[in-house]
């Protein structure tokens, strides 16, 4: 075991080296590049055994994918933003074969406007194509993720493909002190790939056949189902695993001074990083507050959702996504989560869009928001982040543009 | 100058064996289906087929398939991706011992014009650029024949399809000209690129031996008749391929060496118009009133197109006199 700094980029791209994959199809895309040209560096080098071919676009890329892990391959691929939408139709593929592959996902958010820094508007529109799904916090996560996703992904009660998402720019591009196991340890975690089925000269096989009529089709559907929520327990059984071998713990969700708390606000990904934070200074001013960090999404844990929030005096949930005409998108499931008994009252804000910092002060509007909710139940409308002084600067800019253009020479 | 016939110089060399099973959900009289057979028949078994959606998509319904051989369905846009992964995961395994050599797979896309001319060419110019070894089976029944025959960018010109109706204001059906899916693919010099017809079964399966022996992108487009479609009974569908032949208007023909050399070529041209009469997608060329400028410009291209490729040949060229006479 090592250590050494390392981008969030670069701990993905370890952890597909050290998972030994065979085949990685890829294409381009901001943030995610620096981890497609690390592992193009060392396929060319030698050091890693596997095939790296630059795809068309990341509907080929993703195609190539699902093709070659149901041929047999343990393969990784990596997108973000609009080329994990261009690919979408192939998600929801790939996960129909039922075959097992890591998805990395850099969070970018979505255009229109387009921009290069995160929100989770892309992964979560992947939420429902039958990928698993895991959001990294840190660093190390990304690559233990990587790790974990595979053991998940070629799991016989699961055989679903895997999606483990780590934020652009905040995290694929901060350095941090990541722990690298040795090949010989992950190879004691996460042995060669034997697949369960795939082509060859004497296994015949038909691979996402047509069906007509809706009984076939809810057979393979319910299956999918079914291996999803086989996934949660699977899921810890490997994560029990992991933590012994290498004493880092991930659980479904992770609980930061949650034991005692009597508010709780609900994050994900790294700017979970930055609730932690705020949550030490509120707690120094004495409100028993904790956070409650979603990693597992697909399969979502509803039962340690409903265990863990169930008796709370209020919940906030920050969403980084916006489900246009609805809110937050992990509002709604963590809404839902808690159906099956008396729900405390549940806050919605949406923020962080295209990589907006959180401020202090929302924190504490969001803590007075939940003092509030005890006694009136809060409100049912999401709070849409956005400061007096950001909606001035925006005006500001416009006025300055209409300026310019207004007292262009004429010629 | 015709190309010699290397393995398939008779009709008893055809095997036997059958690699696709008969009563399988496709339209009576399918050209696409019967191409796919003698494809198949050349190729012999350890095939893996990667499809994208069209009409043969649904020769495979679950749980029942006629191929003796793997099936991938993938998606329209991106069958020769597919292939690209399946062909990559095959070497790799190997080369890693995890697959003896004998359990080696051809990989062959199969494909309709609509996918392979529209939103799959993409794919499948990557495919070539890479230098992709595999095999490209296409069969063009020149519309999108699985969604009740709208054109494609393969539907010819004159001719009527679901989206390109005959109106007074449209007399004339289709108004664009068939894309040539050939030089397209011709222009990246892949391997292999031939046309082939099921009414020409020698040719076809020569072909498909003749490029097995070669390494890197295959790729054949076969004429597909399409009796619903082009509006003919299924018992006439292998005549009317032979007439598509006959008249010049299907040339036969392979890259060999850069150069495109066709490897049928009918003796006495007939009159294209012999092609397009038993067909309804043209009846409107006929009744109510013979469209003359159409059926001009439509035997026109054909005597441009053959003008060109017998000068190309250094061939002398009696034919257009023939024709005419």
């Amino acid at each position: 075991m090592t250590r050494e700094l390392l981008t969030g980029n670069a701990a993905a791209a370890w952890g597909a080296r050290l998972a030994e994959v065979d085949y990685i199809p890829v294409y381009p895309i901001t943030p995610q590049t620096e981890v497609i040209e690390a592992l193009a560096q060392w396929v060319a080098e030698g050091t890693l055994a596997a095939r790296l071919v630059t795809m068309d676009s990341e509907h080929s890329m993703l195609t190539a994918a699902g093709a070659a892990a149901a041929t047999g391959a343990r393969v990784f691929t990596a997108s973000s933003s609009q080329g994990l939408v261009y690919g979408l139709e192939m998600l929801y593929t790939i996960a129909g074969w039922r075959v097992p592959l890591v998805l990395l996902n850099v969070s970018r958010a979505l255009a229109a406007p387009i921009t290069l820094e995160p929100d989770h508007n892309d992964v979560l529109a992947a939420r429902d194509s039958g990928f698993l799904q895991i959001h990294a916090e840190s660093c190390q996560e990304v690559l233990d993720s990587v790790l974990m996703a595979y053991r998940l992904s070629e799991h016989a009660d699961v055989l679903l493909p895997v999606l483990v998402n780590l934020d652009g720019f905040y995290l694929s591009f901060t350095r941090e002190p990541v722990e690298l196991p040795s090949v010989e340890e992950v190879r004691e975690f996460l042995p060669p790939h034997k697949a369960a089925h795939g082509f060859s000269a004497s296994h015949v096989l038909a691979q996402g056949v047509a069906v007509l009529g809706g009984t076939g089709y809810s057979f393979f559907k319910y299956q999918m189902q079914r291996a999803a929520e086989a996934a949660l327990t699977a899921h810890d059984a490997i994560a029990g695993e992991f933590c012994r071998r290498f004493g880092r713990c991930y659980g479904a969700v992770e609980s930061y001074r949650l034991d005692d708390a009597d508010w709780v606000i609900v994050m994900s990904n790294s700017f979970s990083t930055v609730g932690k934070e705020e949550v030490a200074r509120l707690r120094a001013r004495g409100e028993k507050v904790g956070l409650l960090r979603l990693r597992l999404i697909r399969p979502f844990p509803d039962q340690e959702i409903e265990w863990l929030l169930g008796d709370r005096r209020a919940v906030a949930v920050i969403d980084q996504n916006i489900s246009i005409g609805k809110g937050g998108i992990l509002f709604s499931e963590v809404a839902s989560a808690l159906r099956g008994r008396t729900p405390p009252p549940l806050l919605s804000f949406i923020g962080g869009l295209g990589g907006r910092r959180f401020r202090s002060e929302e924190f504490d509007t969001i803590m007075a928001a939940l003092h509030a909710a005890e006694n009136d139940g809060g409100s049912v409308e999401p709070t849409l982040l956005y400061s007096e002084a950001e909606y001035r600067q925006m005006m500001e800019m416009l006025r300055i543009a209409q300026q310019g253009s207004a007292s262009t020479p004429e010629k | 100058m015709p190309i010699r016939r290397e393995i398939y110089k008779g009709i008893k060399d055809i095997p036997r064996q059958e690699y696709l099973a008969g009563g399988t959900g496709l339209c009576a009289g399918c050209g696409g289906l019967l191409a796919l057979r003698l494809f198949h028949k050349a190729l012999g078994p350890n095939v893996v087929f990667v499809n994208a959606a069209g009409c043969l998509t649904l020769l495979a319904v679950f749980p029942f398939t006629p191929f003796h051989s793997s099936w991938l369905y993938t998606a329209m846009a991106s069958a020769p991706a597919g292939a690209q992964g399946v062909r990559d995961a095959l070497d790799m395994l190997i080369a890693k011992g995890r697959l003896s050599k004998d359990e080696n797979l051809k990989v062959v896309v199969v494909t309709g014009d609509g996918a392979a001319h529209g939103i799959g060419l993409q794919a499948t110019l990557a495919a070539i650029h890479r230098g992709l070894d595999f095999y490209y089976f296409c069969y063009d029944n020149e519309a999108f024949g699985n969604t009740g025959f709208q054109m494609s960018p393969a539907s010819p010109f004159g001719s009527r399809t679901a989206t390109t109706p005959v109106t007074s204001a449209t007399p004339g059906g289709t108004a664009t000209h068939k894309q040539d899916l050939f030089k397209l693919w011709e222009a990246q010099q892949p391997a292999f690129v031939a046309t082939v017809s099921p009414a020409y079964p020698l040719d076809l399966m020569d072909k498909v031996a003749r490029a097995g022996q070669l390494t890197g992108p295959k790729l054949f487009i076969s004429l597909a008749a399409c009796p619903p479609g082009w509006g003919v009974e299924p018992a006439e569908s292998v005549e009317i391929a032979k007439l598509a032949v006959d008249t010049g208007v299907w040339p036969l023909k392979e890259v060999c060496d850069g150069k495109v050399v066709h490897t049928v070529r009918p003796h006495r041209f007939r009159p294209v118009e012999d092609y397009l009469h038993g067909q309804t997608r043209y009846h409107h060329l006929f009744a109510p009133v013979r469209q003359e400028e159409i059926l001009r410009q439509l035997q026109h291209d054909v005597d441009r197109y053959w003008a060109a490729a017998d000068a190309d040949a250094g061939e002398v060229d009696n034919r257009l006199a023939t024709v005419r006479a």
